[in-house]
């Protein structure tokens, strides 16, 4: 007997981004305000961070409430309705539930229920991560539309006295929709992970150290050194893959958005990838900090939001961090 | 050919005068990096690495911490020359 042929997902050939949204920190937070816990200077964060300001989120704002209204326009400027949202992707680390998922209430409170819906750890590669994915399940017919979150309240999970990260972090969301396109929008994601350096940013301890009173409530650290040389140097060479893999070169970028990890990191890579004049590079850390996830949706939104590069542009994007993980792709600008 | 100390002095006081603006004379193996040259660890990051490029030395990071003067530095790197 002849079986029965299956059916397949019709493939769909290129992808693109068609809308960016964004959320950020209700309080405006100065250098002022953080130094003394650090026994340092407005000067001082400046000049080793490049942070005037930082954006927080306060009491009465939360992750959910920021990555709601990043998603709302980004689909409103998308043009489609939020029931055509075949998944929802929320990269996140600061979700305070182990379950369930950030990204289903999500989807739910945005009106794309009942989307798949699913949250990824990539930390400040997770938008890139979710980028990523969303072009292949858009590009393989498994959703059509794809609205990719990077959403923090990293202000939960910091100790003011803390000197390694937790001066640099602020609270936001960006996001993306993801949908089929004519014209390649996306281009070959180069990612990849190095467990070696798992604890070069990581957390004071593990929920459970808490839950037994081996610690206090966990918040972040990092070995500041090491990562700024992977982050400048192996993030400088992923970077370089990307443009290579996308059949580009710099010249050809309108924009370079990178993780707003420290402005001296992007000083470096700039320095270091020889970009030519010509390019805009992201420098939304200066008044909003390192939002982690969010930082490269939110750092790209402004540069169209005020007209810094315009749609149609090539930008190179890249996030990296905690893992360690990384993940860089070039995007035609929405 | 593996470069003699006074070499490599000369060629890290180049590299730490390219980051910091730091003048060269200065740069003295009895120095201190962080508290008689004032140089932060981010910087001195950058002069690691330009020092692996230009003496064509591996400096690992759990080392970087152990290079408290430009003499420490000197000695790693005239060492790892083999």
């Amino acid at each position: 007997m002849a079986h029965a042929q299956l059916k397949q997902f019709e493939t769909v050939r290129y992808s693109r981004i068609y809308a960016l949204g964004a959320a950020r920190g209700d309080q405006v937070v100065t250098n002022d305000e953080v130094a003394g816990p650090i026994d340092s200077s407005d000067e001082w964060i400046r000049q080793r961070t490049g942070i005037i300001t930082r954006r927080r989120a306060g009491k009465d704002q939360s992750l959910m409430d920021m990555a709601v209204a990043a998603s709302t326009e980004a689909i409103q400027k998308a043009g489609i309705e939020p029931r055509e949202i075949g998944a929802v992707i929320f990269s996140t680390i600061s979700h305070p539930y182990q379950t369930p998922s950030a990204a289903t209430l999500l989807a739910e409170l945005i009106g794309a229920n009942p989307a798949p819906a699913f949250d990824i750890s990539a930390a400040c590669a997770g938008y890139c991560y979710g980028i990523a994915q969303a072009d292949a399940m858009v590009r393989s017919g498994l959703a059509k539309y794809v609205l990719v979150v990077g959403g923090e309240k990293l202000t939960d999970y910091i100790d003011p006295a803390d000197r390694s990260i937790s001066f640099l972090l602020g609270d936001g969301a960006g996001a993306a929709v993801v949908g089929p396109s004519d014209i390649p929008g996306i281009s070959p994601t180069v990612w990849g992970s190095d467990g070696s350096k798992w604890g070069a940013v990581s957390m004071t301890g593990s929920l459970l150290d808490f839950r037994d009173g081996e610690t206090s409530w966990p918040t972040l650290r990092q070995d500041g050194q090491s990562v700024f040389r992977w982050a400048v140097w192996q993030m400088a060479k992923v970077a370089q893959e990307a443009l290579d893999a996308a059949g580009v070169t710099a010249n050809d970028l309108s924009a370079l958005v990178t993780h707003q990890a420290n402005m001296r990191i992007i000083d470096e890579m700039v320095k270091t990838l020889k970009l030519p004049a010509t390019v805009v590079v992201a420098r939304d850390i200066a008044d909003t900090g390192n939002t982690s996830a969010a930082s490269v949706p939110l750092a790209m939104h402004r540069l169209l939001a005020e007209h810094q590069v315009e749609s149609g542009g090539l930008a190179l994007e890249i996030g990296f961090g905690a893992g360690l993980a990384f993940a860089a792709q070039v995007v035609v600008l929405p | 050919m593996a470069l003699s100390h006074d070499e490599v002095l000369a060629g890290l006081a180049e590299i730490v005068n390219e980051e910091t603006g730091i003048d060269t004379a200065s740069v003295l193996a009895e120095k201190s990096f962080t508290n008689d040259l004032d140089i932060d660890s981010i910087s001195m990051m950058t002069i690691v690495v330009n020092c692996e490029d230009k003496f064509g030395v591996k400096i690992p990071d759990e080392e970087v911490k152990s290079l408290l003067t430009v003499g420490d530095a000197v000695n790693f790197i005239v060492a790892a020359q083999g």
